[in-house]
């Protein structure tokens, strides 16, 4: 659940207007909502004669001004109660989410499964397993075991690389 | 009489049975291991439903569901945390109990009053939802666009956390539906010139993105947490005096979750919070609530299991999810090429009470487990979480991929991922994006084919009155946590 309790005056009196948090996250919701918003207008528009209600572009925009407005009335209400500052994020946390990026460099450039091992690996090691053995269970007992679960089951072919090349020749 | 013989066909069909029981015991685990839950577990096995018949994929889906929100109870009483957001309220008085050395009395009176509250539901489905097929039938695309709209700004206000969060996070999970080619104009929107986005996007790698993904990053930050298990030697039925004190806690809660969940909100979460506070407000001891209360315990879980049948109603005769997990099961059933709606009460009946049948039946499986096997699910939780989060990304990563064989939904998997573990941060519920995406379709396609009915003119929604009364109740849906705030 969220730790964003809202509370009053808790970061009223320290932070300048741009490092509030409230601040920052409404402002990435409408910078983004503004960018889509502009490549809307740059869908196709139908005729009249197939234009069935509305053009395809209407529905969208629609939604994006919504998205806009009420989150700036989120900002709004944050001026008068601001949300507390949460907490940190912890360095497992930045790992966890390179990891992620490792998997998917990996996944891409040499093998699928190995991805998924590289991360399991990184995962559970910087989370704190330093035994070999679970070490080993979770980045190549359990990956074998999803594979050929997944692979007999439901007779999925997955993306080709360097290990599963072998299995599948 | 015929209808209660399809209800019973599951318990004389040996497939559906293991089906049932595989189920029910996989929805257990789900239940018990914090962080997973019913939603994550249904949208992960989802892939594996295609090897079924439809009737067997739903009835997998609604095991999970029923034993699933249970199962979040065990955590609740032995390790004060919630397995699944639904037994939040379990924890308030589960826990104390537990601490007094009457951990068994505690999941005693949760598996009994889940149990109730579970079997009460399936009866208000049994008979509601026919009713409500019935009634949709006189539903034109005005009516369900306003029903659908009703739907989101139900969620908005009754749902968990800021009801302004809960509308853009709704709006998000609607735009997210708009991506892919127009279905009635075939024109591309939001592709950015990715030939495999003109499909759109997948719900499955959406749902497991915003809370298996986004579930192991919150995970990462709590490393440094320590759960302090309380022990348990043996689950111990209520006794008569706990009966007597609870029976009408028990029917109150069973009557709120199964209404809470007809509405689409939240399902059990808020169910059971709603539960518990009335089950204390009636309570001739309030003052024992949140220090071992057994009727604490029997509101917040009669209510969140009642939940899982009320949900059901709006999802099979209407289409709309009553809950993210009906979500799933909607997706499920969608696969499967079931359409739900009055045609299907019409037209499959055996099929839908082989669901009723087989969720009355789940929810005696999940008391037969939960009573003798809780001591067991318990180690469950034991597992810790630098193991299991990889597995579970390992399955999340695999199941996401096979539905399409793409690696675009592993991308979007991760990328909703991300996404879903900051609006948590941040106070915004992933569960309307959820349910925002499913009705997308619904809304737009509804509302367009309405002008096209109205020849453009919008004004032409207030000449029916069915769609009216819809946007009198959204307007009213609305409004209501300001009078709540006032008040």
């Amino acid at each position: 659940m969220s730790d964003v309790q809202k509370s009053k005056g808790a970061d009223k009196k320290s932070l300048p207007l741009f490092f509030n948090i409230s601040f920052k996250v409404i402002f990435i919701i409408v910078l983004i909502s503004s960018v889509l918003l502009y490549f809307t207008f740059t869908f196709e528009e139908v005729p009249p004669i197939l234009n069935r209600g509305i053009q395809p572009a209407t529905f969208p925009k629609a939604l994006l001004i919504l998205i806009i407005s009420l989150s700036l009335i989120v900002y709004y209400l944050s001026i008068k109660v601001p949300w507390n500052i949460e907490k940190k994020l912890p360095n497992s946390f930045y790992i966890t989410l390179a990891s992620f990026i490792i998997f998917s460099v990996v996944s891409v450039t040499l093998d699928f499964f190995l991805g998924i091992s590289v991360l399991s690996v990184l995962v559970s090691f910087f989370w704190g397993e330093r035994r070999i053995f679970y070490l080993f269970l979770v980045a190549i007992i359990f990956p074998i075991i999803v594979f050929i679960f997944f692979e007999t089951i439901l007779g999925l072919r997955f993306p080709g690389g360097i290990i599963t090349n072998l299995y599948y020749n | 009489m015929e209808n209660l013989s399809l209800m019973l066909a599951p318990l004389l069909s040996s497939k559906l049975m293991i089906v049932l029981i595989f189920g029910t015991l996989f929805g257990l685990i789900l239940g018990v291991l914090p962080g997973l839950g019913p939603t994550t577990g249904g949208a992960l096995i989802l892939p594996f439903t295609m090897t079924l018949d439809p009737l067997s994929a739903i009835v997998l889906l609604t095991a999970i569901y029923c034993a699933g929100t249970y199962g979040g109870a065990i955590t609740a009483v032995l390790i004060n945390t919630p397995g699944t957001p639904a037994a939040a309220a379990t924890c308030l008085d589960g826990y104390p109990l537990a601490q007094k050395g009457e951990a068994g009395r505690a999941l005693g009176m949760a598996t009994v009053s889940s149990t109730i509250g579970g079997i009460f539901s399936v009866v208000v489905l049994v008979f509601f939802a026919p009713l409500l097929a019935q009634l949709a039938y006189e539903f034109g695309q005005p009516e369900y666009f306003a029903l659908a709209i009703f739907g989101l700004t139900m969620l908005a206000s009754i749902g968990e956390g800021s009801p302004i969060k809960n509308l853009i996070a709704g709006a998000f999970g609607i735009l997210i539906s708009t991506i892919g080619k127009d279905f009635m104009t075939s024109i591309d929107r939001f592709t950015f010139g990715i030939n495999e986005l003109s499909e759109g996007i997948g719900f499955i790698p959406v749902v497991v993105g915003l809370f298996a993904i986004s579930e192991m990053l919150t995970q990462s930050t709590l490393l440094d947490q320590i759960f302090k298990r309380v022990a348990l030697k043996a689950v111990k039925l209520p006794s008569i005096s706990d009966y007597k004190k609870t029976w009408i806690t028990i029917l109150r809660s069973s009557g709120i979750g199964s209404f809470i969940g007809v509405l689409p909100a939240e399902g059990g979460t808020v169910a059971s919070l709603i539960g518990y506070s009335e089950a204390k407000r009636w309570s001739k001891n309030p003052e024992e609530f949140g220090k071992g209360s057994v009727e604490g315990i029997a509101g917040a879980e009669a209510a969140n299991n009642a939940a899982t049948g009320g949900a059901m109603v709006p999802t099979l005769a209407l289409g709309i999810p009553g809950s993210a997990t009906t979500a799933v099961i909607l997706t499920g059933l969608i696969i499967h090429g079931v359409r739900p709606g009055p045609d299907l009460f019409r037209e499959q009946p055996d099929f839908l009470y082989g669901i009723f049948g087989s969720m009355l039946i789940a929810n005696v499986l999940f008391f037969i487990f939960g009573f003798f096997g809780a001591k067991i699910f318990a180690r469950i939780t034991l597992v810790p979480n630098k193991l299991l989060w990889p597995m579970i990304f390992a399955v999340s990563v695999c199941g996401t991929y096979s539905l399409s064989q793409s690696m675009l939904d592993v991308w979007i998997m991760l990328f909703f991922g991300i996404i879903g573990f900051f609006m948590r941060r941040y106070g915004f519920s992933v569960v309307p994006v959820i349910i925002g995406l499913i009705l997308g379709e619904l809304v737009e396609g509804t509302l367009r084919q309405s002008l096209v009915i109205f020849e453009g003119n919008w004004l032409e929604f207030l000449t029916r009155p069915i769609a009216v009364s819809f946007f009198i109740l959204s307007f009213i849906a609305l409004i209501f946590p300001l009078l709540r705030k006032k008040n």
